[in-house]
């Protein structure tokens, strides 16, 4: 425990948790709303990365958990309005999430490389396809429109949800974003984060040590689509309407994209990509008419030049600015 | 009414066969799934709806023809811009980098066709009009139609004579069968990826300048294609000319005809067929593995 408590990464962890809950009083709640979808995404982006860095396959269709999270959300408020709170909806988000993943996942894990791609990305336009045909049940593309929700028995009746949304509900999110980050950190350091790297250095290898290659897959699987589920439930908040949009493969894409502009070798580089993505993002929107030609230009410059992303780039800027031995003695 | 039914069915599968087949041979030849395939058809659909547009008056052959050889040149060339400055760099590269750079490629020129031609609708219904109809068993049906069809049929044609025949085709096979054998072999890697590559983007150029007769060129217009031909790829099989074929008819009738009687379910359906191949047969009907 002591190892944990007392290193350089909880200190920056801490600082940035003192950041982030002070930022209410520095921001304005425009882009205190902004900052809530970044930390929503951030929690997916941390989800997808838990495959792409720690077991080795790339999912192109990781819209489709988010989606299921924040559809479990809608419908709840939907179908049963008198169970709508904010931990039941949660809760929701969390297990149907868990519940889809598992389903897709036992399919997907058998395969890898560009089919296990392929094949994540098909299931992703199957759900997209049903959310946006079941007209009667989940509102069609029109989408659901998602209400402000009790909080453990406090109502926020009456409340505007711009209110909602810079007063009490940023503070949730920020709960929500660190224990999401803290329990994956601890989920790639246990021996099931090391199994799963072992599967992804050497399949044939892992398995031959007694690791069940597919079966550690799957539970990878699951837990990342469970992220992105609690991802998505926590969004549809910030949103307030959900569309079958989240499921399509256009969205999955995007949620590669953070994860790369981030940096995906370092374990917070997706955070900081889903925050920067965000911004960039609605920064390029509110600029220009050809916002995709900015964001599609990014995109090539960083798969051509940056391929770390931003923190791998600053990392190896900083490696080559520190002494030759410290250098040997930092490396993983 | 089924007769009109299969008929369209096999419409919508010329498309889908022109569209599938680029990005198959694409796929098979360099292992890149290309996401920006959507574009080159789009650009196809833009170049073909402004040349029509330039030369409505003229003679309506004419007109088509150079409609369509425009669009094929044009797509042609973007794919050769595409592969010799960007995509050439990507082929060592890992999945994550080749799937998002062509996700880029897809952004970038989904707002350069909006720079170049505007953001508004381009009708060119002209070739289509002139062409009439026919009465096909006491149906009226739209010469066009029946054109696209033989257009595809012949594309198909001379893809396969191509890839079957000629030196260049055995080349082409030879790289997606073992890739470093063929180097090995002393087969000219670079200008047959280019030559590959730039084919592929001709052939969706050729299905987007052949789509805007019958509907207008608009922008994104090359997202539903993209996924349709995804669709068939992966029921057909990765780099297969008649798992392309197969694949677009099986994908053209059943929507043809779930259209017909249960529009809801076209779309879920579609992916349900693709998910339940990649399942029991990813490689597809007629891939190697």
């Amino acid at each position: 425990m002591k190892k944990y408590l007392f290193t350089s990464r909880a200190a920056c962890y801490l600082v940035a948790l003192i950041i982030l809950l002070s930022l209410p009083r520095i921001i304005s709640p425009y882009h205190l709303t902004l900052m809530e979808t970044g930390l929503s995404m951030a929690i997916m982006a941390l989800g997808l990365n838990l495959l792409l860095r720690y077991t080795g396959v790339l999912s192109f269709g990781h819209g489709a958990y988010f989606a299921v999270g924040a559809y479990a959300v809608g419908l709840l408020s939907m179908y049963l309005p008198e169970h709508f709170t904010f931990e039941k909806a949660m809760l929701a988000a969390i297990v149907v999430s868990a519940l889809i993943s598992a389903l897709f996942g036992f399919v997907c894990v058998r395969h890898t490389k560009i089919f296990f791609s392929i094949l994540t990305l098909a299931l992703a336009m199957l759900l997209f396809a049903v959310l946006e045909k079941a007209y009667h049940i989940t509102g069609g593309s029109d989408g659901i429109r998602i209400p402000i929700p009790p909080f453990f028995g406090h109502e926020f009746e009456g409340m505007r949800r711009f209110q909602f949304l810079c007063g009490p509900y940023y503070y949730i999110v920020v709960g929500i974003f660190a224990a999401s980050t803290v329990l994956m950190l601890a989920i790639v350091n246990s021996p099931f984060g090391k199994a799963l790297q072992a599967t992804r250095d050497n399949e044939l290898r892992a398995e031959m040590i007694g690791i069940r290659v597919k079966r550690y897959r799957w539970y990878a699987f699951v837990i990342s689509g469970t992220f992105s589920g609690l991802s998505g439930g926590v969004w549809s908040f910030v949103n307030g309407h959900i569309t079958p949009e989240i499921s399509n493969w256009v969205f999955s894409g995007e949620i590669v994209y953070m994860v790369l502009l981030g940096g995906f070798m370092i374990f917070e580089g997706p955070i900081v990509g889903a925050l920067l993505f965000t911004y960039m993002r609605l920064y390029a929107i509110a600029t220009t008419e050809y916002w995709m030609l900015i964001i599609g230009a990014t995109l090539i410059f960083l798969v051509l030049a940056l391929p770390g992303g931003v923190t791998g780039g600053l990392y190896s800027l900083y490696n080559r600015l520190r002494p030759k031995r410290a250098q040997e003695a930092f490396r993983e | 009414m089924g007769l009109i039914y299969a008929l369209n069915g096999l419409y919508f599968s010329a498309f889908l066969f022109l569209t599938a087949l680029g990005l198959s041979i694409i796929l098979g030849v360099m292992g890149i799934l290309n996401l920006a395939h959507g574009s080159l058809y789009a650009i196809g659909g833009f170049v073909g709806a402004y040349l029509i547009g330039l030369m409505a008056q003229g003679n309506m052959t004419l007109t088509l023809v150079g409609a369509l050889l425009g669009a094929v040149v044009a797509a042609g060339a973007v794919g050769f811009i595409l592969e010799t400055t960007l995509i050439r760099h990507m082929y060592k590269r890992a999945l994550e980098y080749q799937l998002l750079i062509t996700f880029g490629i897809l952004m970038l020129i989904e707002d350069l066709i909006k720079l170049v031609f505007g953001g508004e609708s381009r009708y060119a219904s002209a070739p289509c009009d002139a062409m009439g109809s026919l009465d096909i068993m006491g149906h009226t049906y739209s010469v066009y139609s029946l054109f696209v069809m033989a257009m595809a049929l012949a594309a198909g044609l001379l893809i396969w004579w191509l890839m079957v025949k000629t030196r260049l085709g055995i080349m082409l096979r030879a790289i997606e069968m073992d890739r470093e054998m063929a180097q090995a072999m002393g087969i000219p890697m670079r200008s047959l990826t280019i030559t590959a590559f730039v084919i592929g983007s001709a052939l969706a150029g050729l299905a987007g300048a052949l789509v805007v007769p019958t509907s207008p060129a608009v922008l994104g217009m090359g997202m539903d294609p993209l996924i349709m031909a995804f669709i068939v790829v992966v029921i057909g099989g990765l780099g297969s000319l008649r798992g392309a074929l197969l694949g677009s008819l099986i994908v053209g009738l059943t929507r043809s005809f779930t259209i017909a009687y249960f529009a809801e379910l076209e779309m879920p359906l579609l992916f349900l067929i693709a998910v339940v191949i990649l399942i029991i047969r990813p490689q597809g009907l007629f891939g190697q593995k």
